[in-house]
């Protein structure tokens, strides 16, 4: 999806921008046609930045009368073949979930930026607060997989914007970027490649050349393998005469309800038998690491200097960085963990949402311990001085 | 109707104390001042995320005294109020309590107009207050369904809203409802008067506020009631009362039945910076929509005033 007057991309180089305008900015080159929005702090302004962009490049930024109606508005653009996305905060989060499973359950392909705040019910709303990296897991009734991306800088926030928006093309599930009042605000360099080297990662929506027979089956014609089918386009011939949001076949056809769990496995296994393809991790210094640091979002920064620090003093320690959140690679964290002495899990939340799903996974008798913050970033010293603890 | 009221007529009693959060020159802080006045020390007011939470500050850090507030979600002030209310009746308390809800623009005309409308379906007995500052600007300026045609806001940077402000005492006065009103920050006294009045109305009661924002609609904070008393004056902003079906102007409104006797529209939209980029055929669309609404004041006063 090209356009004529060039302004999706932004000159190539070196811009100082705030989080939300890099993920605007990140959305927009991924070729964003549609934005709903309505305003909460501290997600504001993703809209007020898209309000002047999108009409620039041919989209519709839309301010909703609430959250309700800028999720429902978002639907609608994504069913008829726009790139659309909504941002907004936890309280907004809350008021759009029923949408959020009606999406998950017709796979309408869209992308999610959540900027959390302090909770809960109103709390603090500019301070950061990863209380809502649970809510995203289980945002909705009913069962489904999402897919939640936890950037730590403003280059992140850009980049991993437009693996969203791919990630929301090909596996058709709620598309969460996990993004908090602190980074959201934070003014940091963004490099901005060139053009050429962004549309080669951008997936667009197309209607596929050969749409006769099995266009919209889950099954692999000649492997009966499961397989996702693109994302259909309403108004084109390319799409099921009835769109429903109960348990369906690909075709629009209600499925009889005995055959609900089979619907229920295509909705969770496409995610979960991908889930090395989708899942993004980092390791730094883990190779004869003793003491492993799992973290994801703000906290790896300050992780990042003390394992620096721990180093200098002796100390085998490395981290493992879960890029995206959800689903949680639960092999990869076994493997990961295997012989460690202890497990550091910094998070900005104090029941530690993440440092469960490790407990899940890893022996009894590694011990795992939390370093939660709330409100306030983690100090290098802080983490540090668990490390310390544990090396004892 | 509402008594005429003098300013020695206003009580001395204090509920807002100096030294609250809000910017200098806001039109709530006088909206909130007077209104609370009105009221008395057994209120209990439902406030949803808007300027005025910020006005209430933190437990320990209050400047608002005398009355209980409850902090609500966005959309839910109406409701709130409904169940407090309903649990007042049913204790039998109902006749000592008086139940506010206080929202902002958005709070009423947008997110909250489902809930305000269920309690005003039900004949909630309570007093709904909207303080209209034309936009959300709690958050920085963005536009509201009461966001006035050609207003430039943070969301409509480029060409201004295109649409004019959603009329919300309008939609109450068809709900059937015992009391609507609308007034204005630059006028106490009235304010003070319609209070008075709805709260000795049983049933729902509707009072909508015009409040001037300086940082929002870009003036000195020092225009504040030149700029509440032009928006009246030049017949954008109407204050009248319906009392069961009866429509009255209010004594400001009452010569402006006769255009000539309005101010020039461009003086209120020129000595504000969000109608700086309004051209002359906008104008002329305002001018087109002042005479229309008048149009229809005109037609509710003659059709009321011999009932």
């Amino acid at each position: 999806m090209s356009n004529g007057n060039g302004k999706r991309f932004l000159k190539p180089g070196k811009y100082l921008m705030m989080g939300n305008v890099a993920m605007a900015e990140g959305a927009l080159s991924s070729g964003l046609k549609f934005f709903g929005g309505y305003p909460i702090t501290p997600s504001t302004e993703v809209i007020e930045h898209l309000a002047k962009r999108l009409p620039e490049v041919g989209g519709c930024c839309m301010q909703m009368e609430d959250e309700l109606a800028s999720i429902n508005a978002v639907m609608g653009a994504s069913l008829v073949g726009a790139k659309a996305m909504t941002a907004t905060s936890g309280p907004g989060l809350s008021l759009m979930t029923e949408t959020i499973s009606m999406a998950a359950n017709i796979e309408i392909p869209f992308v999610f930026c959540d900027v959390q705040r302090c909770g809960p019910g109103t709390g603090f709303v500019t301070v950061p607060h990863h209380n809502d990296v649970g809510l995203t897991r289980f945002a909705g009734n009913g069962e489904f997989e999402v897919i939640a991306f936890a950037p730590m800088s403003c280059q992140e926030l850009f980049d991993l914007t437009i693996t969203a928006f791919n990630y929301a093309e090909t596996y058709r599930c709620p598309i969460f970027i996990l993004s908090d009042a602190y980074l959201g605000h934070i003014h940091e360099v963004v490099n901005i490649p060139p053009k050429e080297e962004i549309l080669k990662r951008v997936i667009d929506r197309t209607i596929p050349e050969d749409t006769k027979g099995a266009k919209f089956t889950y099954e692999d014609i000649n492997t009966h393998k499961l397989m996702i089918p693109k994302p259909y386009i309403v108004g084109t011939e390319f799409c099921p005469p009835l769109i429903i949001h109960l348990p369906h076949n690909q075709d629009g056809v209600l499925m009889p309800e005995e055959n609900s769990l089979r619907f229920m496995k295509i909705m969770i296994d496409k995610i979960r038998d991908n889930i090395d393809k989708i899942s993004l991790t980092e390791e730094y210094k883990l190779d004869d690491a003793e003491i492993i640091i799992i973290s994801y979002g703000l906290p790896v920064r300050a992780s990042y200097r003390a394992v620096d620090l721990a180093r200098k003093k002796g100390i085998k320690v490395g981290i493992f960085r879960l890029i995206t959140v959800w689903p949680f690679p639960k092999e990869k964290v076994k493997k990961v963990v295997v012989g460690a002495k202890a497990i550091i899990v910094p998070e900005m939340n104090y029941t530690g949402v993440i440092a469960e799903q490790v407990e899940r996974v890893t022996d009894l008798n590694i011990p795992i311990i939390k370093v939660p913050k709330v409100a306030t970033l983690h100090h290098p010293d802080d983490i540090l001085k668990a490390i310390e603890e544990v090396a004892k | 109707m509402a008594d005429k009221v003098k300013l020695y007529d206003i009580p001395e009693e204090e509920f807002l104390l100096p030294g609250n959060r809000m910017c200098s020159g806001c039109g709530l802080s006088l909206i909130y001042r007077t209104a609370l006045k009105a009221l008395g020390p057994n209120t209990i007011i439902t406030v949803p995320a808007s300027c005025l939470t910020v006005l209430h500050g933190m437990q320990g850090f209050t400047s608002v005294d005398k009355i209980s507030v409850l902090n609500t979600p966005f959309a839910t002030v109406a409701a709130s109020a409904s169940g407090i209310e309903a649990a007042l009746e049913a204790m039998g308390k109902d006749d000592k309590v008086t139940c506010v809800a206080f929202a902002g623009d958005g709070g009423t005309t947008d997110i909250g107009i489902q809930g305000l409308s269920g309690a005003a379906e039900r004949k909630t007995n309570f007093i709904y207050a909207c303080y209209d500052n034309e936009a959300y600007m709690n958050t920085g300026v963005q536009r509201s369904g009461s966001t006035p045609y050609g207003s430039i806001t943070t969301t409509t940077p480029i060409y201004g809203k295109t649409e004019h402000k959603k009329n919300m005492p309008k939609i109450l006065e068809a709900h059937d409802i015992p009391y609507v009103a609308t007034s204005c920050a630059a006028y106490p006294l009235d304010i003070y008067a319609k209070f008075k009045r709805a709260k000795e109305i049983k049933g729902t009661k509707y009072i909508h506020i015009l409040s001037p924002c300086p940082p929002g609609w870009g003036f000195s904070t020092k225009d504040t009631i030149k700029i509440g008393k032009l928006a009246v004056e030049t017949g954008f902003w109407p204050l009248y009362e319906i009392e069961n079906g009866k429509f009255l102007l209010s004594n400001p409104s009452k010569r402006l039945l006769d255009p000539a006797k309005r101010k020039p529209i461009e003086l209120y939209l020129s000595v504000q910076k969000r109608f700086k980029r309004l051209s002359n055929e906008q104008i002329e669309e305002y001018k087109r929509y002042i005479n229309q609404s008048w149009e229809y004041i005109k037609s509710k006063n003659i059709t009321t005033q011999f009932l």
